[in-house]
């Protein structure tokens, strides 16, 4: 008499793991939920900064990364400093600024929606004299209505920023809108989208150069003559490879005098650094997951040892029927396997279906990173490899006699 | 103990626990030769069914030898010794152990599960052995479909898909009624007559009556064993004196 025992093929083994999950479907069912759940909260978090993070970019490419933003800063006083009249047709002689538009913040007066409102209410709003070209430069969509013209820059009418329309509570034009600006009616004319580059813009009730000069006292003082009011906001496109160069030269070029009271940045900048912060994953949510697959561990562990108490005969009857010891471990440790890999592969499909309904509903391109879902398989896997062990080594270490005993 | 005896016990003691021990067996020497249909009769508790399972392998003796087909089973690791129960022993136990789930037929080529055997050989087989016990037609019920005494059958057929040097059933009429018992007696007696070395153990001295020998047990011990039919029987009968 020779020969050993042989390995179970692939289909046999398969067929041999899952007679637990036949049997008992329900049983296995709820005890892989844990599994299920702590992996679809980990493919979820994974998936959704992923996908905001892809969502903030694809923002910030259609936005560009060109514009540099120049703004007043402070005096050596302390106190607000304004940009030089004459400072957009100076930095517009640069050569490599293609595009330039710019904003005056007129101080003293705030826009409400109607004269009924206490002066001090003004939701931190602004109120803007603008450029015309504002729009075109910052690559800010209209939402409603129309952008200005020269016409109605000269006109008491305003276009509102994203921000100001949504508290102001205008969120249709009608022909005949109008805010309080300045202690008289200006007609809306339209609503900006919202501008990431520049957020001063989403706060603020805006209106032409010409039109804060007549009807809101927006003026400067040149030499003798009383000209337009000086711009603080200055938005340059800097030629796409240059933007460095042009940086360096701007603080000088707007305020050759004192050069230090004039603040240079990149806004895109800003928006690159929320994408990093989003793509960094939401560490509590990741830990409830986490918990929630240690918690499906265990009950995965649970349901295996109470498995193979009760199938004690069956355990006795495979032996009977030549199975070694090392057929009856691998059978439990692969049922374990089998279970938590169910649960992991619900899980998995679940956060990725939660990510792909979110990221769409946000407009995101759904991004489930490689990690995300081999992890979820992995930690499944190994989730029931540990917890299967040791019920797996009970089994193969019952004596096959007992259970097969008639009582 | 001849070359060809197919089972060989010699000394055979088993004791369990330690405080106090418990002796189940106390010293059993029999031979059982290829073809014989051996019936072990004896009251509860008198050792039947740990002398099964340790002629089965499925457990090792505290002292004595136990020779399957030549081959000294203590001498064999799980590996050999559960290869060996797969392709030389048959089981059939009174409460059948059927997988509830499976199909007749799949539970008669699971006797074969662990003998590598390929599927379709064992479906194969299967389907033979089915038909040896009559139940060709309930080859795709489940269990629970079919009676007690077709139970059994299928137990037997499970027992015998794998063409074992030993069949070893342990009370297989104990959850029978007596005319299905009777039945499933007809039955072992023709698949002996066939050729298959049958061991049978029964409390019921009337179904042992039946067959050709007998060895009676009393608190772990052989009192008396008719012997081997006269054309093997030349070592048999004696040795437990
Ligand atoms: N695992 C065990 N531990 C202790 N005693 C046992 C064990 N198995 C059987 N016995 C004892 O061994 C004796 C023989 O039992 P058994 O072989 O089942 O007899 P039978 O099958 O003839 O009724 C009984 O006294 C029984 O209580
Ligand atoms: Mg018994």
């Amino acid at each position: 008499m020779s020969g050993r025992s042989h390995r179970l093929g692939f289909e046999d083994g398969l067929r041999v793991a899952s007679v637990g999950l036949r049997a008992r479907p329900l049983r296995a069912g709820l005890s892989a939920l844990g599994i299920a759940i702590g992996t679809a909260a980990i493919v979820a978090v994974l998936g959704l900064s992923s996908s905001s993070q892809a969502g903030l970019l694809a923002e910030i490419d259609r936005l560009g990364t060109n514009l540099l933003t120049v703004e007043a800063g402070k005096s050596l006083t302390g106190e607000d400093a304004n940009l030089p009249v004459d400072a957009p047709a100076r930095i517009s002689h640069i050569s490599q600024v293609e595009q330039l538009a710019y904003t005056g913040q007129v101080k003293d007066e705030d826009v409400y929606r109607s004269p009924l409102i206490p002066v001090e209410n003004t939701g931190g709003l602004q109120v803007r004299a603008t450029s015309l070209n504002l729009p075109a430069v910052l690559n800010t969509g209209i939402a409603r209505g129309t952008w200005l013209n020269t016409a109605t820059a000269t006109v008491p009418v305003t276009m509102l920023g994203s921000t100001a329309a949504r508290q102001l509570g205008i969120d249709r034009v009608f022909p005949h809108e109008r805010v309080w600006l300045g202690n008289q009616w200006f007609n809306v004319v339209g609503v900006l989208d919202s501008s990431p580059l520049a957020p001063d813009v989403d706060n603020s009730a805006l209106v032409g150069f010409p039109a804060a000069r007549r009807y809101l006292g927006y003026t400067s003082v040149v030499g003798s003559r009383v000209e337009m009011g000086p711009p603080n906001s200055i938005y340059a496109r800097a030629a796409q490879g240059h933007e460095a160069e042009v940086q360096a030269v701007l603080a000088k070029t707007a305020n050759p005098e004192s050069p230090s009271q004039v603040n240079v940045s990149q806004p895109s900048d800003v928006l690159t650094a929320r994408a990093a912060a989003a793509g960094a994953f939401d560490s509590l949510f990741l830990g409830l997951g986490v918990v929630a697959l240690i918690v499906g561990a265990v009950g995965v562990a649970n349901i295996m040892i109470i498995s193979v108490l009760e199938r004690r005969s069956e355990i006795g009857l495979r032996r009977a029927l030549g199975a070694t010891e090392t057929q009856i471990r691998s059978q439990f440790l692969a049922e374990s396997v089998l279970l938590a890999l169910i649960g992991g592969a619900v899980g998995v499909f679940s956060g990725v279906m939660a990510t792909a309904v979110y990221a769409s509903a946000k407009g995101w391109m759904v991004v489930i990173p490689a990690e995300a879902w081999t992890g979820g398989i992995a930690s499944a896997l190994l989730i029931g490899a540990l917890a299967g062990l040791l019920p797996a080594m009970k089994a193969s270490r019952m004596p096959p006699t007992a259970a097969l005993r008639t009582a | 103990m001849s070359a060809e005896s197919v089972l060989s016990l010699e000394g055979v003691t088993k004791v369990y626990g330690e405080e106090p021990p418990v002796p189940a067996l106390r010293g059993v020497s029999f031979s059982v030769e290829a073809g014989e249909l051996v019936g072990i009769v004896g009251p509860s508790g008198s050792g039947k069914t740990t002398l099964l399972h340790i002629m089965g392998t499925l457990e090792r003796p505290s002292e004595g030898v136990v020779l399957i087909n030549g081959t000294d089973a203590a001498l064999l690791d799980d590996r050999k010794l559960s290869y060996l129960r797969a392709r030389e022993i048959g089981f059939v136990f009174q409460q059948f152990f059927l997988a509830e789930h499976a199909t007749v037929r799949e539970n008669v080529a699971d006797g074969l599960l662990y003998a590598g055997v390929d599927a379709e050989l064992r479906y194969q087989r299967a389907d033979e052995a089915l038909a040896r016990v009559g139940l060709e037609d309930r080859s795709d019920f489940k269990p629970t479909k079919i009676s007690g005494g077709q139970r059994q059958r299928v137990a037997i057929a499970r027992a015998l898909v794998g063409r074992p040097a030993i069949v070893l059933a342990d009370e297989p009429t104990g959850n029978l009624d007596s005319a299905t018992g009777a039945s499933i007696m007809g039955l072992l007696k023709e698949l002996n007559a066939d050729g298959a070395t049958i061991i049978m153990i029964t409390h019921d001295s009337e179904l042992a009556g039946q067959l050709p020998r007998q060895i009676r047990m009393l608190d772990g011990r052989v009192t008396s064993d008719t012997g081997a039919k006269p054309a093997t029987g030349s070592m048999a009968g004696g040795r437990d004196q």
